[in-house]
């Protein structure tokens, strides 16, 4: 019988010989795929457990991690809840936005660039901790910001994004209704599900950061970018002759568009500075009319429109400027109406531009990210991604844009001694509800330090054009003060 | 004592003192991986250290001390392997006897259930080999042995006593505890397909007629291979216990095949078990289930029923990666029945790719000693329950662990020695000491078969002893 036997025993010896190959594969080379699945709850459970990274403004924590004795060990923690939500986002144990996402890896201990932290916890068996990022954002700004939305009249709806020109640094950004990321940090898994469901059943959406993520047509802030295009054109700078008047008649169409305030704006023939400063409607849709589609476009999107910019903050819409607009569209989008939309990042992006002789700098809020051990890892460089326009018409344009705060529609934004650059704007909006008011700015005209969008969607305000110089002005003024006069 | 030589020359060693020796090293895998567990989880040393690890030395070096009086020849490695991989099954049962107490369930004690069911088991074992003396005695009980197997199968669909356990109608509740007569059932019929087997073995084996270079039995001699058939299935269909019936019937092929030397019968029984699981599949939804959940185990994990129990095996053991997590870093907890069928993922999410291969390979010197032993084995009932005893280990970790590392379809069998459970861990111990009884009449030295007055070792020259 010893025949059968042996072979017996080599089959034996296959099954085995199958179930150790079997296992390798299982638990060697598949286990990161494994790992990434989202279903696995260990893998979710081991990062919520462990001691996460803070995220700072300035020297100070907007989101850390603070000891807590149940199980997971480690509470996430947002000191200033509200003001930095747009920002940091949340980290809940079932996903993560703002920040907390976009540098999850730094902020958990994953990031390859932790790999020596990670090895030394390891042989030292300690429990691994994330690094920290710090911020860009300027936290007076960031104050001024957030306090000016606050004082808005009624339950204001609304955004603040500040830049510095040279740089992109986003230095404030602040939206108004907001959350509380504490809520959705906690431990306990129901009482987040049901903060979660209520904050996304909310009309107001307070979840989403309308800095970035709300488009909305700019109405005559967009003026910047026509007036742009007609200096860049070569036929205009900031003392031509440009046609005034009641009305302007759109191409193709029975339809004529009055002045915002049903003026003539001083004259059938007025300077092109003087249509800013009184923000004339008539010469804006003819100089949109006159460039055309084409033209128009090409300098929207050489400002970022059709495009997106910010890689270190998810949920940035992209700001339209379509390129299939018939002429009477085309001629309304010359004031920012039709169907062009911006964030108020982009019209942020536009004053910075002009501020910084017409380079585009790629926008980011991640100023570094450090070890665990306070080394740094790694540092954003600023990065230019477009030249929008020339140096000259940049200077054009800041002229104009000075004249408007110190002779015309912008002049709430006025700061004593110093030279500011502004355009208010007012968008229409479905009938029924307050127009947008929008304010652009930059300060001091002469070396911007500062350049500043204003987004206010809804708010107890009178439809004209000074509701955008009224409300978005002092919010302006003072995050420009709070960077400039530290 | 007489190490007298035989023909050839060799005679085998006794080997207590490596026995000894390898003890020890198994008392150190299973009162460390204790301690570890304490450490790991609690941060401590177990409170229990002393009376635990002495409890766990006294049984062992009772087992240690029963084979040196009344088995001095048998096997050596046997006995430690069993007593390491028991150890460490005790060891990561009261792992999850921890965490389950911290989840907020009243007290767990089901190490502290094994650990007694540990001690009836080694108690079992001593009795095996005290009161059996020669394994041939049980040739006589072939037929009683059948009996009582095929009694223990029935036992579960008995009214008063059966219970479902689990979708499983495999238990039985006597007096408050409950036991899997399935596992008595194996080692049972182990004996009685021997018996029949060394019996019937020549006209199973002779005759035939031959078809493609292999000789296939008459159809007068299919009729035991077609009774283990419609036993395998009515397990599988009244029972709804598809690893168990797997079990038996490739227990009764391997068996019938080594009895015959005949791999006709492989063949014979290889195309109705194809005809079982084809059959199995078609009109057994669960089977069918567990096919798909197989396949595309990722697919199934929100269904019902689906596949979650597996993926949160494979996901853990995924995670356990090449060293495994550590004792109280992971997360067994996730997978249902971690402590009995599915122990071997806590295994490998804890302790890692490493320590399932020396589990692997554990089982695997199991298997081959017991084949070992067939072979050296002077009695054909020997060989044959050898290797019946071999096959059940082989089989059952093949099937179970296959199962929880996605190799097969996942079935429900206990991983002997580790996994929770009293009638298997109780069963496994008599199997091994029934291995040591057939390998201690193996290995000893044949018996002198001259007068006792013959005064010089001469006429040993003469002596014919058939030792294969």
């Amino acid at each position: 019988m010893n025949k059968p036997i042996r072979v017996v025993s080599v089959f034996c010896l296959l099954l085995f010989l199958a179930l150790l190959v079997n296992a390798t594969y299982l638990m060697y080379v598949r286990s990161d795929s494994l790992s990434a699945d989202p279903r696995n709850r260990r893998v979710v459970t081991a990062t919520f457990s462990r001691e996460r990274g803070a995220i700072l403004v300035g020297k100070e924590a907007v989101a850390r991690s603070v000891p807590s004795d149940d199980k997971y060990k480690f509470q996430r923690t947002y000191p200033e809840p509200f003001k930095y939500a747009p920002l940091t986002g949340y980290f809940s144990w079932f996903s993560q936005t703002g920040v907390e996402r976009s540098q999850n890896a730094v902020l958990s201990g994953d990031d390859s660039r932790l790999f020596v932290t990670r090895l030394v916890d390891l042989l030292s068996n300690s429990d691994p901790k994330g690094g920290n990022v710090q911020l860009t954002i300027n936290r007076a700004a960031q104050d001024a910001a957030w306090n000016g939305l606050q004082a808005l009249p009624g339950d204001a709806e609304g955004a603040v994004v500040a830049l510095e020109p040279t740089t992109g640094r986003v230095l404030a950004m602040a939206s108004t209704p907001t959350f509380d990321p504490n809520g959705f940090a906690s431990h306990d898994f129901t009482a987040v599900k049901d903060f979660s469901d209520k904050l996304n059943a909310d009309e107001r959406e307070p979840l989403i950061n309308r800095g970035i993520g709300t488009t909305l047509p700019p109405g005559s802030t967009f003026k910047l970018v026509t007036a742009a295009a007609a200096i860049e054109s070569g036929n205009y700078d900031a003392d031509s002759m440009v046609p005034g008047g009641f009305r302007f008649q759109l191409p193709q169409s029975s339809d004529t568009v009055p002045n915002w305030d049903g003026g003539d704006c001083g004259g059938r023939r007025i300077t092109l500075t003087q249509a800013l400063e009184v923000s004339c409607n008539v010469t804006f849709l003819t100089l949109a009319n006159e460039l055309g589609n084409d033209a128009m476009a090409e300098q929207a999107e050489k400002f970022g429109f059709n495009s997106t910019s910010l890689e270190d903050l998810g949920g940035q819409a992209k700001s339209l400027y379509p390129r299939d607009m018939d002429a009477p569209q085309t001629a309304l989008s010359g004031i920012g109406q039709a169907s062009v939309t911006a964030t108020p990042l982009q019209m942020a992006m536009v004053a910075a531009a002009i501020a910084n002789d017409g380079d585009v700098m790629r926008p980011y809020v991640v100023d570094e990210v450090r070890a665990p051990n306070l080394s740094v890892l790694d540092r954003t460089d600023p990065q230019s991604i477009s030249k929008a326009i020339s140096s000259t018409t940049a200077d054009e344009l800041t002229k104009m844009l000075v004249s408007v705060v110190d002779n015309g529609t912008a002049a709430p934004a006025a700061i004593p001694g110093v030279e500011v650059a502004g355009k208010t704007g007012t968008a229409q909006s479905v009938p029924g509800r307050p127009p947008y008011a929008w304010f652009v700015s930059f300060a001091p005209a002469n070396d911007p330090k500062v350049a500043v969008a204003v987004l206010v969607q809804s708010s107890d305000t009178s439809p004209d054009e000074i509701g955008g110089g009224v409300l978005g002005g002092p919010i302006a003024k003072s995050v420009m003060e709070a960077v400039i006069s530290p | 004592m007489s190490q007298t030589g035989s023909l050839m020359g060799f005679v085998h060693r006794r080997r207590r003192g490596a026995e000894l020796f390898l003890l020890v090293l198994a008392l150190a895998v299973g009162v460390g991986a204790y301690a570890a567990v304490g450490l790991g989880v609690e941060g401590a040393v177990p409170a229990d250290m002393v009376g635990y690890g002495g409890w766990l030395t006294g049984l062992i070096i009772a087992a240690h001390i029963t084979v040196r009086l009344v088995a001095p020849y048998a096997d050596p490695v046997l006995l430690p392997l069993v007593a390491a991989l028991n150890g460490l099954g005790l060891a990561v049962i009261h792992r999850l006897d921890l965490t389950y107490e911290a989840m907020g369930n009243d007290q767990h004690t089901f190490a502290r259930q094994q650990l007694i069911w540990m001690t009836l088991g080694v108690v079992l074992f001593v009795a095996t080999l005290v009161l059996l003396r020669d394994h041939r005695v049980l040739q006589r009980l072939t037929y009683t042995a059948g009996l009582v197997g095929i009694l223990l199968l029935v036992l579960p669909f008995l009214p008063v006593i059966g219970r479902n356990i689990n979708g499983a109608r495999i238990w039985i509740n006597v007096a408050g505890f409950s036991f899997q007569p399935g596992e008595v059932a194996k080692v049972m019929l182990v004996i009685a397909f021997s018996g029949y087997l060394v019996l019937h073995r020549d006209a199973l084996a002779l005759a035939g007629r031959r078809v493609l270079f292999i000789d296939l039995p008459r159809g007068r001699d299919l009729g035991p291979i077609l009774a283990m058939f419609g036993v395998s299935m009515m397990i599988l269909v009244l029972q709804n216990d598809l690893g168990s019936s797997l079990l038996f019937f490739g227990l009764f092929l391997a068996m019938l095949y080594v009895a015959t030397e005949r791999p006709g019968w492989l063949v014979v029984g290889g195309l109705l078990f194809a005809a079982g699981a084809l059959a199995a599949y078609t009109f057994v939804g669960n089977v069918q289930n567990r096919f798909n959940f197989w396949l595309h185990p990722l697919d199934y994990y929100d269904a019902s029923p689906g596949s979650y129990q597996l993926v949160e095996a494979l996901f853990g053991q995924g995670w356990g990666g090449l060293i495994g997590r550590g004792f109280g870093n992971g997360f067994p907890e996730r997978v249902p029945f971690a402590y009995s069928d599915f122990i071997i993922s806590t295994i490998g999410e804890e302790l890692g790719l490493t320590a399932v291969m020396a589990i692997i390979l554990c089982y695997g010197l199991i298997v081959e000693r017991a084949l070992r032993i067939a072979l050296i084995s002077r009695d054909g009932f020997g060989k044959l329950m050898a290797v019946g005893l071999g096959s059940i280990v082989a089989l059952q970790v093949f099937v179970v662990i296959g199962g929880v590392t996605g190799l097969i379809p996942l079935t429900g069998l206990t991983t002997p020695f580790l996994s929770y459970g009293g009638s298997s861990l109780v069963a496994n111990w008599v199997i091994a000491a029934l291995l040591l009884r057939i390998s201690d009449q193996a290995r000893r030295p044949a018996p002198r078969l001259d007068p006792v007055d013959d005064t010089s070792g001469d006429s040993e020259s003469t002596q014919v002893v058939k030792l294969r």
